[in-house]
């Protein structure tokens, strides 16, 4: 339970995901916004569970692969700080280094959070 | 100028794609989700220009060059600066854009690409001036250059395969498309407000609902380029 609450508290004090880089691409195409949106929103689910299931097995190289390519949604949705993070635990996990694990995840649940509310 | 895009990631090549719809004479003829699928492509089609992510599984985007015996010209789209040195060892290699792509730097490398393989002789009716500082626009009327002068231009309106350009006294039609034209005049004069419109902002007579009343000209503003038209206005 106070896990959860820590995890929660965490999550309120992190940035949040926003669409001005999409706005700033779609110059007002609507429908590009949608269409952009929506493909990530079925990359995303796809590349957290690769993500576990690397984490998993300890598959640390595939693990660092499917970063990588989070890491792009994660500034595509405008998280400077977490992309850093996400940067620097995709480079940590090459060695086997796990130390930005959580905070990594944290941003996954963010994302996932704002995905799933976004009409 | 023809071109495709590989990148493992749906997401980014839906932006480069995007990027690519928005500029004058670039065609994606293809998408690749990986560069085997892309090698077997270019064996039997030539393209003047690729996207190409560096990091891919299985097959990296520099694995991807050395199989090519003439390469077209390459723009490199990845999220990892450290490449960049690499990069320069392939003379194909025009630009390097790290994700996520701006659309001001997006077009930066495609001048670049432009001035290697010089493709910014148009070939249709409006002909290709410097159109930062031009002052005039030429366009090919019966073989005829006519110059227009830029400020005077009130709107342009998009007619099948043609373009009509309204200055206060004059029309001229023009076969060329709205999207070239948009290329030519200064951005900070001219909106798109409409698929088949551009006007210049200084020539606006009032606004009304979706509508934009320009000489006597009474030309519709859609939904989507509205807020763009409202954001150039100096509103009170």
């Amino acid at each position: 339970m106070r896990v959860r609450r820590f995890t929660l508290l965490l999550r309120n004090n992190m940035e949040q995901p926003n669409i001005s880089y999409i706005q700033s691409m779609s110059g007002g195409d609507k429908n590009f916004e949608k269409k952009l949106l929506d493909i990530i929103k079925l990359e995303f689910p796809t590349e957290i569970q690769a993500y576990y299931n690397s984490m998993r097995i300890k598959n640390f190289n595939d693990a660092s692969e499917i970063v990588h390519k989070i890491k792009h949604k994660i500034s595509i949705l405008g998280l400077e700080e977490n992309y850093r993070d996400a940067k620097a635990f995709e480079h940590g996990l090459r060695k086997g280094d796990v130390a930005l694990q959580s905070n990594f995840e944290t941003t996954l649940m963010i994302i996932t959070d704002f995905l799933k509310n976004f009409k | 100028m023809n071109c495709i895009i590989i990148d493992d990631e749906q997401t980014a090549r839906a932006i480069i794609s995007q990027l690519c719809s928005e500029t004058n004479d670039l065609n994606v003829v293809e998408e690749f989700s990986n560069a085997l699928q892309a090698i077997k492509y270019l064996n039997q089609h030539e393209i003047d220009l690729i996207f190409l992510d560096i990091h891919m599984p299985d097959f990296t985007g520099f694995d991807f060059i050395e199989t090519l015996k003439k390469p077209p010209k390459i723009i490199l789209t990845t999220s990892d600066y450290h490449f960049a040195i690499q990069a320069f060892e392939y003379e194909c290699i025009v630009d390097y854009l790290l994700k996520p792509v701006t659309p001001e730097r997006f077009k930066k490398a495609i001048h670049k690409v432009a001035g290697e393989i010089n493709i910014l002789n148009n070939k249709d009716g409006v002909q290709n001036f410097d159109s930062n500082s031009a002052h005039d626009l030429y366009v090919n009327i019966d073989r005829r250059l006519i110059k227009i002068d830029i400020q005077k231009i009130c709107l342009v309106e998009a007619k099948g395969d043609y373009i009509n350009i309204k200055t206060e006294t004059d029309s001229f039609r023009v076969h060329s498309s709205l999207k070239k034209i948009k290329e030519k005049l200064p951005e900070q004069l001219f909106v798109k407000v409409h698929r088949s419109f551009i006007i210049n902002i200084e020539k606006i007579i009032d606004i009304e609902d979706n509508s934009v009343l320009i000489n006597k000209d009474v030309i519709p503003v859609s939904r989507s380029n509205r807020s763009d038209l409202m954001k150039r206005l100096n509103l009170l």
